[in-house]
């Protein structure tokens, strides 16, 4: 992946309050550059949606008790824009046991067309559990239906316990 | 009689009018909390208190702008109460509003009215 025009870039812990400030900024800024509505409407979802999947998947790493060297609550967020279309790229590391189970998820998700992905959003949505942070497996798929376009991802082996994972959703800055 | 329950909006959570003696029941604005479990509980314990004595016609409101998928299952517990409001013989009406260019918010309404057999009509809001 590479992006020429970053507008925003953070490194370091995610937190609640942070997730609210970027939103907030990132928002200010869609509206200052007078983007067109309805993007600007897509783009603030997908970064809701991104920025708080790292937000809920830190918090669940914190109660998995793997003592491993590296900081692994820090995470890194990225939005840019291109002439044709916004990027929202998170990076956050993962236990490596994990790894296979999200792999998988994208990839189904990648496989699914429009209507494909309506169904499985209504069949989770009906059928699975809340986790007690309401999370509910939608994230991804809500994702790529606001996006409209294939998740890129990779996942890059740190050490014994981690990986690094990153996701990249685009928004495009033409909506019919 | 049942008190109101009226929480007023901040950028994260919606406004929440709930108020059986002028017949309002409301939510709108953004629902993007982190927990929304949490932000969801008083209100789905509101609504299964109205239930135990709901109006003969309750008529709710759904004119939200954003909503995170954390939020998506608890409108569908607070749709699932209406139904069963609903299907114990009262007379039940949600309408799931949307801006005219948000065709997101147009198929998640949807999706809830696909999972749902209580009346769902959806409506459009044009700019003028």
């Amino acid at each position: 992946m590479q992006v020429n025009n970053v507008i925003f870039v953070y490194q370091g812990e995610v937190t609640a309050d942070l997730v609210s400030s970027v939103l907030q900024m990132m928002e200010n800024k869609l509206d200052g550059d007078g983007e067109d509505k309805k993007v600007k409407k897509k783009v603030f979802n997908v970064m809701v949606e991104c920025l708080q999947n790292v937000y809920h998947h830190l918090d669940a790493l914190e109660s998995s008790n793997v003592s491993g060297k590296i900081n692994d609550k820090r995470a890194l967020l990225m939005i840019g824009k291109e002439d044709t279309d916004y990027y929202v790229i998170t990076g956050n590391y993962i236990l490596n046991d994990r790894v296979n189970a999200v792999k998988e998820k994208l990839e189904r998700v990648n496989k699914c067309d429009k209507e494909e992905l309506k169904k499985l959003y209504q069949e989770i949505l009906s059928n699975e559990e809340m986790s007690d942070k309401g999370t509910a497996g939608l994230g991804m798929i809500d994702i790529a239906r606001k996006s409209g376009q294939k998740l890129g991802f990779d996942f890059h082996y740190v050490d014994e316990n981690y990986s690094f994972f990153s996701l990249e959703a685009k928004v495009s800055r033409v909506q019919p | 009689m049942l008190k109101p329950l009226k929480i007023e909006p901040t950028h994260k959570t919606p406004r929440v009018y709930l108020e059986p003696e002028t017949n309002t029941f409301e939510l709108g604005g953004r629902s993007i909390p982190e927990d929304s479990v949490g932000f969801y509980k008083p209100i789905l314990e509101w609504i299964d208190a109205y239930s135990e004595s709901p109006n003969p016609k309750t008529e709710f409101k759904f004119e939200l702008e954003y909503f995170n998928t954390s939020s998506s299952k608890n409108i569908l517990e607070l749709l699932k109460k209406l139904e069963a409001i609903f299907n114990k013989g009262n007379e039940v009406h949600i309408t799931w509003y949307y801006d005219e260019d948000d065709e997101d918010m147009e198929e998640t309404g949807e999706d809830y009215k696909a999972l749902l057999q209580v009346p769902l009509e959806l409506v459009m809001k044009a700019h003028y």
